[in-house]
Protein backbone atom coordinates (compact mmCIF):
# COMPACT_ATOMS: atom_id res chain seq x y z
CA UNK A 1 0.00 0.00 0.00
CA UNK A 2 1.13 3.49 -0.77
CA UNK A 3 -0.50 6.50 0.81
CA UNK A 4 0.05 8.79 -2.19
CA UNK A 5 -1.61 6.37 -4.59
CA UNK A 6 -4.45 5.96 -2.11
CA UNK A 7 -4.83 9.74 -1.86
CA UNK A 8 -4.86 10.20 -5.64
CA UNK A 9 -7.35 7.39 -6.19
CA UNK A 10 -9.58 8.64 -3.43
CA UNK A 11 -9.59 12.07 -4.96
CA UNK A 12 -10.37 10.85 -8.47
CA UNK A 13 -13.13 8.56 -7.22
CA UNK A 14 -14.75 10.71 -4.56
CA UNK A 15 -13.26 14.14 -5.12
CA UNK A 16 -15.24 17.35 -5.35
CA UNK A 17 -18.86 16.93 -6.36
CA UNK A 18 -18.56 13.28 -7.36
CA UNK A 19 -19.10 11.99 -3.83
CA UNK A 20 -22.48 13.72 -3.70
CA UNK A 21 -23.54 12.06 -6.94
CA UNK A 22 -22.46 8.68 -5.55
CA UNK A 23 -24.31 9.32 -2.29
CA UNK A 24 -27.49 9.25 -4.37
CA UNK A 25 -27.36 5.45 -4.61
CA UNK A 26 -27.52 4.63 -0.89
CA UNK A 27 -29.88 7.58 -0.43
CA UNK A 28 -32.46 5.94 -2.71
CA UNK A 29 -32.10 2.65 -0.79
CA UNK A 30 -32.54 4.30 2.60
CA UNK A 31 -35.44 6.44 1.40
CA UNK A 32 -37.28 3.34 0.15
CA UNK A 33 -36.54 1.55 3.43
CA UNK A 34 -37.94 4.42 5.49
CA UNK A 35 -40.99 4.55 3.23
CA UNK A 36 -41.64 0.81 3.65
CA UNK A 37 -41.14 1.03 7.40
CA UNK A 38 -43.46 3.99 7.85
CA UNK A 39 -46.21 2.77 5.54
CA UNK A 40 -46.12 -0.99 6.08
CA UNK A 41 -44.43 -1.44 9.47
CA UNK A 42 -41.65 -3.84 10.40
CA UNK A 43 -40.86 -7.25 8.93
CA UNK A 44 -42.74 -6.63 5.73
CA UNK A 45 -42.44 -9.05 2.82
CA UNK A 46 -41.11 -6.13 0.84
CA UNK A 47 -38.02 -6.04 3.03
CA UNK A 48 -36.79 -9.12 1.21
CA UNK A 49 -37.48 -7.55 -2.20
CA UNK A 50 -35.64 -4.41 -1.24
CA UNK A 51 -32.66 -6.15 0.34
CA UNK A 52 -32.37 -8.98 -2.13
CA UNK A 53 -33.34 -7.71 -5.56
CA UNK A 54 -32.62 -4.02 -5.10
CA UNK A 55 -29.69 -3.82 -2.69
CA UNK A 56 -27.79 -7.03 -3.45
CA UNK A 57 -28.98 -7.49 -7.02
CA UNK A 58 -28.65 -3.94 -8.36
CA UNK A 59 -26.95 -1.59 -5.94
CA UNK A 60 -23.88 -3.66 -5.05
CA UNK A 61 -22.91 -4.60 -8.63
CA UNK A 62 -23.34 -0.97 -9.70
CA UNK A 63 -21.25 0.32 -6.81
CA UNK A 64 -18.62 -2.32 -7.43
CA UNK A 65 -18.55 -1.36 -11.08
CA UNK A 66 -18.27 2.36 -10.42
CA UNK A 67 -15.64 1.94 -7.70
CA UNK A 68 -13.67 -0.85 -9.36
CA UNK A 69 -13.40 0.64 -12.83
CA UNK A 70 -13.39 4.21 -11.53
CA UNK A 71 -10.31 3.53 -9.40
CA UNK A 72 -8.08 3.03 -12.44
CA UNK A 73 -10.10 3.41 -15.64
CA UNK A 74 -10.01 7.21 -16.04
CA UNK A 75 -6.26 7.26 -15.44
CA UNK A 76 -5.66 4.68 -18.15
CA UNK A 77 -8.07 6.54 -20.43
CA UNK A 78 -6.24 9.86 -20.26
CA UNK A 79 -2.79 8.30 -19.96
CA UNK A 80 -1.94 9.83 -16.59
CA UNK A 81 -1.38 6.32 -15.18
CA UNK A 82 2.13 6.72 -16.69
CA UNK A 83 3.11 9.14 -13.93
CA UNK A 84 2.41 6.50 -11.31
CA UNK A 85 3.85 3.60 -13.29
CA UNK A 86 7.13 5.47 -13.84
CA UNK A 87 7.68 5.86 -10.10
CA UNK A 88 9.68 3.22 -8.22
CA UNK A 89 6.58 1.48 -6.90
CA UNK A 90 5.75 -2.18 -7.12
CA UNK A 91 2.86 -2.89 -9.48
CA UNK A 92 1.25 -4.94 -6.73
CA UNK A 93 1.41 -1.92 -4.42
CA UNK A 94 -0.43 0.18 -6.99
CA UNK A 95 -3.11 -2.46 -7.57
CA UNK A 96 -3.60 -3.15 -3.86
CA UNK A 97 -3.80 0.55 -3.01
CA UNK A 98 -6.41 1.14 -5.68
CA UNK A 99 -8.33 -1.96 -4.64
CA UNK A 100 -8.31 -0.74 -1.04
CA UNK A 101 -9.87 2.58 -2.03
CA UNK A 102 -12.48 0.84 -4.17
CA UNK A 103 -13.41 -1.55 -1.36
CA UNK A 104 -13.55 1.29 1.16
CA UNK A 105 -15.89 3.19 -1.18
CA UNK A 106 -18.16 0.17 -1.59
CA UNK A 107 -18.10 -0.36 2.16
CA UNK A 108 -19.10 3.19 3.00
CA UNK A 109 -21.68 3.61 0.24
CA UNK A 110 -22.95 0.05 0.05
CA UNK A 111 -22.37 -2.20 3.02
CA UNK A 112 -23.14 0.37 5.73
CA UNK A 113 -26.38 1.51 4.04
CA UNK A 114 -27.43 -2.13 3.52
CA UNK A 115 -26.89 -2.76 7.22
CA UNK A 116 -28.82 0.40 8.08
CA UNK A 117 -31.65 -0.67 5.78
CA UNK A 118 -31.80 -4.03 7.57
CA UNK A 119 -31.99 -2.25 10.93
CA UNK A 120 -34.76 0.04 9.67
CA UNK A 121 -36.81 -2.81 8.23
CA UNK A 122 -36.35 -5.57 10.80
CA UNK A 123 -37.89 -5.78 14.23
CA UNK A 124 -34.60 -6.84 15.76
CA UNK A 125 -31.11 -6.00 14.64
CA UNK A 126 -29.68 -9.42 14.22
CA UNK A 127 -30.65 -11.62 11.30
CA UNK A 128 -31.63 -9.64 8.23
CA UNK A 129 -29.28 -6.71 8.73
CA UNK A 130 -26.18 -8.74 9.57
CA UNK A 131 -26.58 -11.50 7.01
CA UNK A 132 -27.33 -9.15 4.13
CA UNK A 133 -24.52 -6.81 5.18
CA UNK A 134 -22.06 -9.72 5.21
CA UNK A 135 -23.30 -10.81 1.80
CA UNK A 136 -23.00 -7.25 0.49
CA UNK A 137 -19.46 -6.90 1.85
CA UNK A 138 -18.25 -10.11 0.25
CA UNK A 139 -19.97 -9.36 -3.03
CA UNK A 140 -18.53 -5.85 -2.96
CA UNK A 141 -14.95 -7.04 -2.49
CA UNK A 142 -15.29 -9.59 -5.28
CA UNK A 143 -16.91 -7.11 -7.68
CA UNK A 144 -14.18 -4.54 -6.97
CA UNK A 145 -11.39 -7.03 -7.68
CA UNK A 146 -13.06 -8.29 -10.85
CA UNK A 147 -13.93 -4.88 -12.28
CA UNK A 148 -10.51 -3.42 -11.41
CA UNK A 149 -8.97 -6.18 -13.51
CA UNK A 150 -11.46 -5.54 -16.32
CA UNK A 151 -10.61 -1.83 -16.35
CA UNK A 152 -6.94 -2.69 -16.86
CA UNK A 153 -7.58 -5.33 -19.51
CA UNK A 154 -10.11 -3.62 -21.74
CA UNK A 155 -11.37 -0.20 -22.73
CA UNK A 156 -14.92 -1.51 -22.69
CA UNK A 157 -14.66 -2.49 -19.02
CA UNK A 158 -17.85 -0.75 -17.96
CA UNK A 159 -19.92 -2.33 -20.73
CA UNK A 160 -18.56 -5.83 -20.16
CA UNK A 161 -18.98 -5.40 -16.42
CA UNK A 162 -22.59 -4.34 -16.91
CA UNK A 163 -23.25 -7.29 -19.20
CA UNK A 164 -21.88 -9.61 -16.54
CA UNK A 165 -23.58 -8.08 -13.51
CA UNK A 166 -26.96 -7.32 -15.06
CA UNK A 167 -27.41 -9.78 -17.90
CA UNK A 168 -25.40 -12.85 -16.97
CA UNK A 169 -26.11 -12.87 -13.23
CA UNK A 170 -29.80 -12.04 -13.35
CA UNK A 171 -31.35 -12.65 -16.77
CA UNK A 172 -29.25 -15.57 -18.02
CA UNK A 173 -29.14 -16.98 -14.49
CA UNK A 174 -32.93 -17.25 -14.44
CA UNK A 175 -33.16 -19.10 -17.72
CA UNK A 176 -30.02 -21.23 -17.55
CA UNK A 177 -29.60 -22.35 -13.93
CA UNK A 178 -26.02 -23.43 -14.58
CA UNK A 179 -25.03 -19.82 -15.13
CA UNK A 180 -25.71 -19.16 -11.46
CA UNK A 181 -22.73 -21.27 -10.46
CA UNK A 182 -20.59 -18.51 -11.96
CA UNK A 183 -22.27 -15.63 -10.23
CA UNK A 184 -20.68 -13.47 -7.54
CA UNK A 185 -24.16 -12.65 -6.32
CA UNK A 186 -24.98 -16.32 -5.70
CA UNK A 187 -21.66 -16.98 -3.99
CA UNK A 188 -22.15 -14.11 -1.56
CA UNK A 189 -25.74 -15.24 -0.99
CA UNK A 190 -24.42 -18.66 -0.01
CA UNK A 191 -22.34 -17.06 2.71
CA UNK A 192 -25.20 -14.78 3.78
CA UNK A 193 -27.37 -17.91 4.00
CA UNK A 194 -24.85 -19.49 6.36
CA UNK A 195 -24.69 -16.34 8.52
CA UNK A 196 -28.46 -16.21 8.76
CA UNK A 197 -28.51 -19.89 9.79
CA UNK A 198 -31.93 -21.40 10.25
CA UNK A 199 -33.70 -18.13 9.63
CA UNK A 200 -32.43 -17.90 6.08
CA UNK A 201 -35.70 -19.19 4.63
CA UNK A 202 -37.75 -16.52 6.39
CA UNK A 203 -35.35 -13.85 5.22
CA UNK A 204 -35.63 -14.98 1.64
CA UNK A 205 -31.92 -15.75 1.41
CA UNK A 206 -31.48 -18.73 -0.80
CA UNK A 207 -28.43 -19.59 -2.80
CA UNK A 208 -28.14 -22.14 -5.55
CA UNK A 209 -24.47 -22.71 -4.78
CA UNK A 210 -22.93 -24.89 -2.07
CA UNK A 211 -21.16 -22.94 0.67
CA UNK A 212 -17.83 -24.68 0.12
CA UNK A 213 -17.91 -24.09 -3.63
CA UNK A 214 -18.85 -20.49 -3.04
CA UNK A 215 -15.94 -19.82 -0.69
CA UNK A 216 -13.41 -21.49 -2.98
CA UNK A 217 -14.64 -19.60 -6.03
CA UNK A 218 -14.80 -16.29 -4.17
CA UNK A 219 -11.23 -16.61 -2.92
CA UNK A 220 -10.13 -17.70 -6.38
CA UNK A 221 -11.79 -14.70 -8.02
CA UNK A 222 -10.52 -12.14 -5.52
CA UNK A 223 -6.93 -13.43 -5.38
CA UNK A 224 -6.79 -14.39 -9.04
CA UNK A 225 -8.11 -11.08 -10.33
CA UNK A 226 -5.76 -9.07 -8.13
CA UNK A 227 -2.78 -11.15 -9.21
CA UNK A 228 -3.74 -10.92 -12.86
CA UNK A 229 -4.31 -7.17 -12.54
CA UNK A 230 -0.76 -6.83 -11.25
CA UNK A 231 0.55 -8.89 -14.14
CA UNK A 232 -1.36 -6.94 -16.74
CA UNK A 233 -0.23 -3.61 -15.32
CA UNK A 234 3.37 -4.63 -16.11
CA UNK A 235 2.71 -4.63 -19.82
CA UNK A 236 0.05 -2.00 -20.14
CA UNK A 237 -0.57 -0.59 -23.61
CA UNK A 238 -1.92 2.90 -23.81
CA UNK A 239 -3.94 3.84 -26.84
CA UNK A 240 -4.87 7.29 -27.97
CA UNK A 241 -8.37 6.60 -29.08
CA UNK A 242 -11.11 8.08 -26.94
CA UNK B 1 13.85 59.88 -63.10
CA UNK B 2 12.19 59.67 -59.74
CA UNK B 3 13.99 60.74 -56.53
CA UNK B 4 12.26 57.95 -54.63
CA UNK B 5 14.65 55.01 -54.29
CA UNK B 6 11.81 52.58 -54.04
CA UNK B 7 9.83 51.98 -57.15
CA UNK B 8 6.10 52.84 -56.78
CA UNK B 9 5.19 49.27 -57.54
CA UNK B 10 6.99 48.11 -54.39
CA UNK B 11 5.13 50.36 -51.97
CA UNK B 12 2.33 48.64 -50.14
CA UNK B 13 1.17 46.77 -53.15
CA UNK B 14 -1.14 43.84 -52.91
CA UNK B 15 -0.08 41.13 -55.27
CA UNK B 16 -2.46 38.78 -56.83
CA UNK B 17 -0.72 35.47 -56.26
CA UNK B 18 -3.52 33.40 -57.61
CA UNK B 19 -5.61 32.39 -54.58
CA UNK B 20 -9.03 31.48 -55.76
CA UNK B 21 -12.33 32.19 -54.13
CA UNK B 22 -14.72 29.41 -53.43
CA UNK B 23 -17.68 30.16 -55.59
CA UNK B 24 -19.22 26.75 -55.70
CA UNK B 25 -22.52 26.03 -54.03
CA UNK B 26 -22.67 26.62 -50.25
CA UNK B 27 -24.52 23.75 -48.65
CA UNK B 28 -25.51 25.77 -45.64
CA UNK B 29 -26.98 25.18 -42.23
CA UNK B 30 -29.48 22.53 -43.16
CA UNK B 31 -26.88 20.34 -44.83
CA UNK B 32 -24.50 20.75 -41.90
CA UNK B 33 -27.21 19.62 -39.50
CA UNK B 34 -28.15 16.56 -41.58
CA UNK B 35 -24.48 15.59 -41.95
CA UNK B 36 -24.00 15.88 -38.19
CA UNK B 37 -27.10 13.76 -37.67
CA UNK B 38 -25.93 11.04 -40.07
CA UNK B 39 -22.37 10.96 -38.76
CA UNK B 40 -23.57 10.81 -35.13
CA UNK B 41 -25.94 7.99 -36.01
CA UNK B 42 -23.20 6.06 -37.78
CA UNK B 43 -20.82 6.80 -34.93
CA UNK B 44 -23.28 5.38 -32.40
CA UNK B 45 -22.94 1.98 -34.05
CA UNK B 46 -19.21 2.48 -34.58
CA UNK B 47 -19.55 2.68 -38.36
CA UNK B 48 -16.70 4.67 -39.85
CA UNK B 49 -14.72 4.25 -36.65
CA UNK B 50 -12.21 1.70 -35.39
CA UNK B 51 -13.03 -1.98 -34.84
CA UNK B 52 -12.84 -1.39 -31.11
CA UNK B 53 -15.72 1.06 -31.23
CA UNK B 54 -17.89 -1.35 -33.18
CA UNK B 55 -17.56 -4.18 -30.66
CA UNK B 56 -19.84 -2.92 -27.89
CA UNK B 57 -22.84 -1.67 -29.92
CA UNK B 58 -22.89 -4.63 -32.29
CA UNK B 59 -22.45 -7.11 -29.43
CA UNK B 60 -25.45 -5.52 -27.72
CA UNK B 61 -27.47 -5.55 -30.93
CA UNK B 62 -26.85 -9.27 -31.29
CA UNK B 63 -27.67 -9.85 -27.61
CA UNK B 64 -31.08 -8.21 -27.92
CA UNK B 65 -31.95 -10.24 -31.03
CA UNK B 66 -30.95 -13.64 -29.62
CA UNK B 67 -34.08 -14.14 -27.47
CA UNK B 68 -36.25 -13.21 -30.48
CA UNK B 69 -34.42 -15.79 -32.60
CA UNK B 70 -34.82 -18.45 -29.93
CA UNK B 71 -38.55 -17.71 -29.61
CA UNK B 72 -38.84 -17.87 -33.38
CA UNK B 73 -37.08 -21.24 -33.50
CA UNK B 74 -39.22 -22.66 -30.71
CA UNK B 75 -42.40 -21.58 -32.48
CA UNK B 76 -41.18 -22.94 -35.81
CA UNK B 77 -40.34 -26.34 -34.29
CA UNK B 78 -43.29 -26.78 -31.95
CA UNK B 79 -45.68 -25.17 -34.43
CA UNK B 80 -47.74 -23.16 -31.95
CA UNK B 81 -50.63 -21.00 -33.10
CA UNK B 82 -49.44 -17.94 -31.18
CA UNK B 83 -46.11 -16.49 -30.07
CA UNK B 84 -45.24 -17.60 -26.53
CA UNK B 85 -44.43 -13.99 -25.75
CA UNK B 86 -46.54 -11.09 -26.98
CA UNK B 87 -44.56 -8.72 -29.15
CA UNK B 88 -45.55 -5.78 -26.97
CA UNK B 89 -43.91 -7.51 -23.98
CA UNK B 90 -40.59 -7.99 -25.69
CA UNK B 91 -39.12 -4.54 -25.03
CA UNK B 92 -40.00 -4.91 -21.37
CA UNK B 93 -38.09 -8.19 -21.24
CA UNK B 94 -34.90 -6.72 -22.71
CA UNK B 95 -35.12 -3.51 -20.69
CA UNK B 96 -31.68 -3.93 -19.15
CA UNK B 97 -30.07 -4.38 -22.55
CA UNK B 98 -31.75 -1.23 -23.84
CA UNK B 99 -30.41 0.67 -20.83
CA UNK B 100 -26.89 -0.62 -21.44
CA UNK B 101 -27.12 0.27 -25.12
CA UNK B 102 -28.20 3.80 -24.29
CA UNK B 103 -25.35 4.05 -21.79
CA UNK B 104 -22.92 3.03 -24.53
CA UNK B 105 -24.12 5.28 -27.35
CA UNK B 106 -25.03 8.48 -25.52
CA UNK B 107 -21.45 9.25 -24.39
CA UNK B 108 -20.07 8.30 -27.80
CA UNK B 109 -22.49 10.80 -29.38
CA UNK B 110 -22.11 13.58 -26.84
CA UNK B 111 -19.03 13.28 -24.64
CA UNK B 112 -16.32 12.93 -27.29
CA UNK B 113 -17.07 16.33 -28.79
CA UNK B 114 -16.73 17.85 -25.35
CA UNK B 115 -13.63 15.90 -24.44
CA UNK B 116 -11.72 16.81 -27.58
CA UNK B 117 -13.04 20.37 -27.34
CA UNK B 118 -14.48 20.45 -30.83
CA UNK B 119 -17.93 21.74 -29.89
CA UNK B 120 -16.76 25.34 -30.28
CA UNK B 121 -15.51 24.44 -33.77
CA UNK B 122 -18.97 23.25 -34.74
CA UNK B 123 -20.47 26.50 -33.55
CA UNK B 124 -18.01 28.52 -35.64
CA UNK B 125 -19.79 27.13 -38.70
CA UNK B 126 -23.28 28.08 -39.93
CA UNK B 127 -24.65 25.43 -37.58
CA UNK B 128 -26.80 26.91 -34.80
CA UNK B 129 -26.91 25.50 -31.29
CA UNK B 130 -30.47 24.34 -31.80
CA UNK B 131 -29.34 22.43 -34.90
CA UNK B 132 -26.52 20.79 -32.98
CA UNK B 133 -28.75 19.63 -30.13
CA UNK B 134 -31.51 18.62 -32.54
CA UNK B 135 -29.12 16.60 -34.72
CA UNK B 136 -27.60 14.83 -31.72
CA UNK B 137 -31.01 14.17 -30.15
CA UNK B 138 -32.37 12.80 -33.42
CA UNK B 139 -29.28 10.64 -33.91
CA UNK B 140 -29.53 9.11 -30.44
CA UNK B 141 -33.27 8.51 -30.79
CA UNK B 142 -32.84 6.92 -34.22
CA UNK B 143 -30.01 4.69 -33.00
CA UNK B 144 -32.18 3.56 -30.08
CA UNK B 145 -35.18 3.02 -32.33
CA UNK B 146 -33.16 0.84 -34.70
CA UNK B 147 -31.85 -1.08 -31.70
CA UNK B 148 -35.36 -1.78 -30.43
CA UNK B 149 -36.99 -2.33 -33.81
CA UNK B 150 -34.45 -4.96 -34.93
CA UNK B 151 -35.55 -7.73 -32.52
CA UNK B 152 -39.21 -6.81 -33.10
CA UNK B 153 -38.72 -7.36 -36.83
CA UNK B 154 -36.99 -10.66 -36.12
CA UNK B 155 -39.88 -11.71 -33.92
CA UNK B 156 -42.49 -10.61 -36.46
CA UNK B 157 -40.71 -12.37 -39.30
CA UNK B 158 -40.35 -15.58 -37.31
CA UNK B 159 -44.05 -15.49 -36.44
CA UNK B 160 -44.89 -15.22 -40.13
CA UNK B 161 -42.42 -17.97 -41.03
CA UNK B 162 -44.01 -20.22 -38.42
CA UNK B 163 -47.27 -19.74 -40.29
CA UNK B 164 -49.00 -17.67 -37.65
CA UNK B 165 -51.57 -15.58 -39.46
CA UNK B 166 -50.58 -12.10 -40.55
CA UNK B 167 -53.86 -10.63 -39.31
CA UNK B 168 -53.28 -11.77 -35.75
CA UNK B 169 -49.62 -10.66 -35.66
CA UNK B 170 -49.38 -7.27 -37.29
CA UNK B 171 -51.45 -5.18 -34.80
CA UNK B 172 -49.12 -6.12 -31.95
CA UNK B 173 -46.10 -5.54 -34.17
CA UNK B 174 -47.23 -2.01 -35.00
CA UNK B 175 -48.00 -1.32 -31.36
CA UNK B 176 -44.58 -2.53 -30.27
CA UNK B 177 -42.86 -0.43 -32.95
CA UNK B 178 -44.82 2.65 -31.90
CA UNK B 179 -43.88 2.00 -28.29
CA UNK B 180 -40.24 1.70 -29.35
CA UNK B 181 -40.45 5.10 -31.05
CA UNK B 182 -41.81 6.84 -27.95
CA UNK B 183 -39.34 5.05 -25.70
CA UNK B 184 -36.48 6.05 -27.99
CA UNK B 185 -37.43 9.72 -27.74
CA UNK B 186 -37.67 9.66 -23.95
CA UNK B 187 -34.53 7.60 -23.33
CA UNK B 188 -32.40 9.56 -25.82
CA UNK B 189 -33.03 12.77 -23.89
CA UNK B 190 -32.11 11.22 -20.54
CA UNK B 191 -28.93 9.64 -21.89
CA UNK B 192 -27.74 12.70 -23.80
CA UNK B 193 -28.32 15.09 -20.92
CA UNK B 194 -26.24 12.97 -18.54
CA UNK B 195 -23.57 12.41 -21.20
CA UNK B 196 -23.42 16.16 -21.94
CA UNK B 197 -22.55 16.83 -18.31
CA UNK B 198 -19.41 14.68 -18.30
CA UNK B 199 -16.58 14.72 -20.84
CA UNK B 200 -15.35 11.35 -19.56
CA UNK B 201 -16.78 8.37 -21.37
CA UNK B 202 -16.53 5.77 -18.59
CA UNK B 203 -18.19 8.04 -16.07
CA UNK B 204 -20.99 8.84 -18.47
CA UNK B 205 -21.72 5.17 -19.13
CA UNK B 206 -21.87 4.37 -15.42
CA UNK B 207 -23.96 7.43 -14.61
CA UNK B 208 -26.60 6.74 -17.27
CA UNK B 209 -27.05 3.09 -16.35
CA UNK B 210 -27.17 3.93 -12.66
CA UNK B 211 -29.89 6.53 -13.09
CA UNK B 212 -32.02 4.23 -15.27
CA UNK B 213 -31.63 1.19 -13.02
CA UNK B 214 -32.30 3.12 -9.83
CA UNK B 215 -35.45 4.66 -11.31
CA UNK B 216 -36.69 1.28 -12.56
CA UNK B 217 -35.83 -0.46 -9.28
CA UNK B 218 -37.41 2.24 -7.13
CA UNK B 219 -40.52 2.18 -9.30
CA UNK B 220 -40.91 -1.60 -8.81
CA UNK B 221 -40.57 -1.30 -5.03
CA UNK B 222 -42.97 1.65 -4.89
CA UNK B 223 -45.57 -0.24 -6.93
CA UNK B 224 -45.23 -3.15 -4.50
CA UNK B 225 -45.75 -0.77 -1.57
CA UNK B 226 -48.92 0.63 -3.13
CA UNK B 227 -50.10 -2.91 -3.84
CA UNK B 228 -49.62 -3.86 -0.18
CA UNK B 229 -51.58 -0.77 0.77
CA UNK B 230 -54.26 -1.68 -1.76
CA UNK B 231 -54.06 1.70 -3.44
CA UNK B 232 -54.39 1.16 -7.19
CA UNK B 233 -54.49 4.85 -8.07
CA UNK B 234 -51.20 5.54 -6.35
CA UNK B 235 -49.63 2.60 -8.22
CA UNK B 236 -50.45 4.31 -11.50
CA UNK B 237 -48.89 7.61 -10.52
CA UNK B 238 -45.84 5.99 -8.92
CA UNK B 239 -45.15 4.27 -12.25
CA UNK B 240 -44.45 7.65 -13.82
CA UNK B 241 -41.07 7.49 -12.10
CA UNK B 242 -39.31 5.14 -14.49
CA UNK B 243 -39.18 5.99 -18.22
CA UNK B 244 -39.90 2.35 -19.04
CA UNK B 245 -43.09 2.11 -17.01
CA UNK B 246 -44.12 5.57 -18.22
CA UNK B 247 -43.91 4.52 -21.87
CA UNK B 248 -45.41 1.12 -21.11
CA UNK B 249 -48.36 2.88 -19.51
CA UNK B 250 -48.87 4.91 -22.67
CA UNK B 251 -48.53 1.79 -24.81
CA UNK B 252 -51.17 -0.11 -22.84
CA UNK B 253 -53.65 2.74 -22.53
CA UNK B 254 -53.26 4.71 -25.77
CA UNK B 255 -51.96 2.05 -28.15
CA UNK B 256 -54.01 -0.76 -26.66
CA UNK B 257 -51.15 -3.16 -25.94
CA UNK B 258 -51.80 -5.99 -23.50
CA UNK B 259 -50.94 -5.05 -19.93
CA UNK B 260 -47.99 -6.87 -18.43
CA UNK B 261 -49.22 -6.64 -14.89
CA UNK B 262 -47.77 -3.37 -13.71
CA UNK B 263 -50.08 -0.46 -13.17
CA UNK B 264 -52.05 0.65 -16.23
CA UNK B 265 -53.44 4.17 -16.44
CA UNK B 266 -57.18 4.18 -16.85
CA UNK B 267 -59.59 6.97 -17.64
CA UNK B 268 -59.04 10.33 -19.30
CA UNK B 269 -57.27 11.94 -16.37
CA UNK B 270 -54.64 9.26 -15.82
CA UNK B 271 -53.96 8.73 -19.51
CA UNK B 272 -53.75 12.48 -19.95
CA UNK B 273 -51.22 12.73 -17.14
CA UNK B 274 -49.11 9.99 -18.72
CA UNK B 275 -49.10 11.57 -22.16
CA UNK B 276 -48.46 15.01 -20.71
CA UNK B 277 -45.63 13.61 -18.58
CA UNK B 278 -43.97 12.01 -21.61
CA UNK B 279 -44.28 15.17 -23.70
CA UNK B 280 -43.06 17.35 -20.84
CA UNK B 281 -40.12 15.00 -20.27
CA UNK B 282 -39.03 15.10 -23.91
CA UNK B 283 -39.46 18.88 -24.18
CA UNK B 284 -37.82 19.45 -20.81
CA UNK B 285 -34.79 17.31 -21.60
CA UNK B 286 -34.40 19.07 -24.95
CA UNK B 287 -34.60 22.43 -23.22
CA UNK B 288 -32.02 21.41 -20.63
CA UNK B 289 -29.69 20.24 -23.40
CA UNK B 290 -30.04 23.63 -25.12
CA UNK B 291 -29.29 25.28 -21.80
CA UNK B 292 -26.22 23.09 -21.41
CA UNK B 293 -24.86 24.26 -24.77
CA UNK B 294 -25.66 27.93 -24.25
CA UNK B 295 -22.07 28.42 -23.14
CA UNK B 296 -19.34 26.07 -24.27
CA UNK B 297 -15.79 26.51 -23.05
CA UNK B 298 -13.26 26.89 -25.86
CA UNK B 299 -10.26 25.49 -24.03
Amino acid sequence: MNSTVIQLTRHSLLGRRRVFALLGLPAVLLALAILIRSLLGVDSDLAVDLMGAFALGTLMPLLGLIAGTGAIGPEIDDGSILYILSKPLRRSTIVLSKLLVAIATVFMLGVVPVFATGVILGSEVHPIAISYAVGALIAGVAYCALFLLLAIVTRNAVVIGLMYALVWESVVGQIVPGAQALSIQQWSLAIAERVAGEQAIYLGIESTVELRTAIILLVAVIVGCTWLATRRLRTLRLSEEG
Amino acid sequence: MSTDPVAPAHRGAIHDIGYRHYDGPRLGRRHAATSLYLESLRGAYGLGRSMKSKVAPLMLLVATCIPALIIGLVVAITGGAVLPLRQTEYLNEVQVLISIFLAVIAPSIMSRDLRFRVVSLYFSRPLHKVDYVLAKYAAAATALFIYMAAPLIVLFASALLADISFESTYPDFLRAVAEAAVLALVLAGIGLLIAALTPRRGLGVAAIITVLLLLAGAQLILVEITRELGNAVAAVYVSLLSPYSLVEGIATSVLGAASTGSATPDGVLQVGVYVAAALALIAGLFGLLLLRYRRVSVS
